[in-house]
């Protein structure tokens, strides 16, 4: 268990951006997805811009196209929300194909389109480059409050637990003829709900135990070392300055 | 439903993710004064344990498929403070590592769903158990109601973000109408498992749901209570 706890959207292989700290890839992510929600959604130029950013960053940390593009698919619920605008928006009408479409619902269709795909692209390359436990580790070094990367170090030390808790559990129900399916099932489904929180919180009391009479006072050894060189940090900084410089130069021209 | 980026103004998301840090701030001054120094492992175990949950999908119909959101769930186990620490932390980790809710509407998320959805649920829970009986049927009847209601209070928690700064002009009572709508129907769902699971972990140990702390002073409030390892630790 020792090892880098990895989670579905990692992809393990070496990169140049796979080997920057975490802390100056969670700050450029960050900044880039600021800069591009801030651009005027009237500047496709500085979007087009910055896809090409994207499109970039993912030939250096040789992410699969396909592999990106199948994970994108989680803003979907909104890209149907966006589809729904231009017919529910109000103001200046124009009419295509014989659809009544609102001007201002066409922009704001393609504001949360555009600002939505690029940050869920970010975000995937931020995932598929870092670890679980570097992401936290990253976190800690931005100074992000010390409660906070505890509560998720030991929630990502328990999932895996879990997960593997409530599969168990689910062969059980089904090794035992018995398949919940549908909603009126849904009491067996929840029983099971009931029971693994049972099963969990007696085993976080167990391990808290074990951590006390191990001299846990509340506080884990922190991470030493693992600060970023001024060339990582120039490096990961190229993103939301190219960002800002297409944005800006958008915006003046 | 996770808001992603672009859909509330940058400058709405702002304020909302100050807001978020400092309703944050508060719960992990009162979460210390309920868990002391059991706080990041047991509030990492029940994040860990809302998240397990929410992959755990559930047929609702063939082809469709629903998902528990957990913060009413974790409002009846572990209190308010606790319970809106652990949620926020499990969007927090959505966000980062899963791609799911934009990273600047991470402000607006943590508002709706840890903070508006876990404070209507809570003040549900405790308004509902004082006229209903402590045992795990008014349990889970409180927590079916207090499922439903806090789902739907959270859902229009966007509609109000949406109102100070939505990037499109739209019918704010339609938007309000959807909103509630969908999620009516999530929290019917989410009610019927977090009324479940509270009951049976209420029949089993009734002294790990923070809902009946106030009243476990009263005998015969519920049955078969197994002494806790809390009072060894």
């Amino acid at each position: 268990m020792g090892a880098g706890h990895a989670h579905p959207l990692h992809l393990d292989h070496d990169s140049l951006v796979h080997r920057l700290p975490p802390q100056v890839k969670i700050a450029a992510v960050l900044l880039y997805t600021i800069i591009v929600v801030v651009t005027p959604r009237d500047e496709f130029l500085a979007f087009a811009g910055y896809a090409l950013l994207i499109v970039v960053v993912t030939a250096i940390a040789r992410v699969p196209a396909g592999w990106l593009a199948k994970r994108a698919t989680i803003e979907l619920p909104f890209v149907l929300l966006a589809v729904a605008l231009p017919f529910a928006g109000h103001g200046e009408r124009v009419t295509w194909l014989g659809m009544s479409l609102s001007v201002d619902g066409l922009y704001g269709a393609w504001n949360i389109f555009a600002k939505g795909t690029l940050g869920v692209l970010a975000s995937l390359l931020l995932a598929a480059t870092t670890t679980a436990r570097d992401l936290l580790l990253g976190l800690d070094r931005l100074r992000c409050p010390r409660v906070f990367t505890q509560i998720a170090t030991f929630m990502l030390r328990y999932m895996d637990i879990l997960a593997e808790d409530a599969r168990r559990m689910r062969v059980a129900r089904l090794s035992r003829g018995y398949d919940p399916r549908f909603l009126w099932q849904v009491k067996a489904f929840a029983v099971s709900v009931g029971a693994l929180f049972l099963r969990a919180f007696e085993r976080g009391e167990r391990v808290y135990l074990a951590m006390l009479s191990r001299g846990y006072t509340g506080r884990l050894p922190a991470a030493e070392g693992g600060g970023a060189t001024t060339a990582q940090w120039a490096t990961s900084a190229a993103l939301p300055i190219a960002a800002a410089c297409i944005g800006v130069a958008a915006v003046l021209r | 439903m996770h808001i992603a980026n672009g859909i509330v103004n940058a400058q709405v998301s702002a304020v909302f993710a100050v807001f978020a840090v400092v309703a944050l701030a508060l719960c992990v001054a009162r979460g210390r004064a309920d868990l002391d120094d059991r706080l990041a492992p047991m509030a990492g175990l029940v994040a860990a344990f809302i998240f397990a949950v929410q992959m755990l999908n559930f047929q609702v119909l063939p082809g469709v498929s629903g998902h528990l959101l957990g913060g009413t769930l974790a409002v009846m186990l572990v209190g308010p403070w606790v319970g809106a620490l652990c949620v926020s932390t499990v969007l927090i980790i959505q966000c980062l590592l899963f791609a799911d809710g934009g990273l600047t509407a991470l402000g607006l998320n943590i508002t709706n769903m840890a903070v508006i959805g876990t404070a209507a649920g809570y003040l549900l829970v405790a308004g509902l158990l004082r006229v209903l009986p402590k045992t795990p049927t008014g349990l889970a009847v409180t927590g079916f109601i207090a499922s439903v209601i806090g789902v739907v209070i959270a859902s229009q928690g966007f509609v109000l973000q949406y109102w100070l700064g939505g990037t499109t002009d739209l019918s704010l009572p339609a938007i309000a109408g959807t909103m509630a709508g969908v999620h009516t129907l999530i929290g019917v769902g989410e009610g019927l498992i977090t009324a479940t699971t509270v009951a049976t972990v209420a029949r089993v140990r009734p002294d790990l749901v923070y809902a009946l702390r106030r009243f476990r002073t009263r005998p015969g409030s519920t049955a078969g209570a197994t002494p806790s390892l809390r009072s060894a630790a």
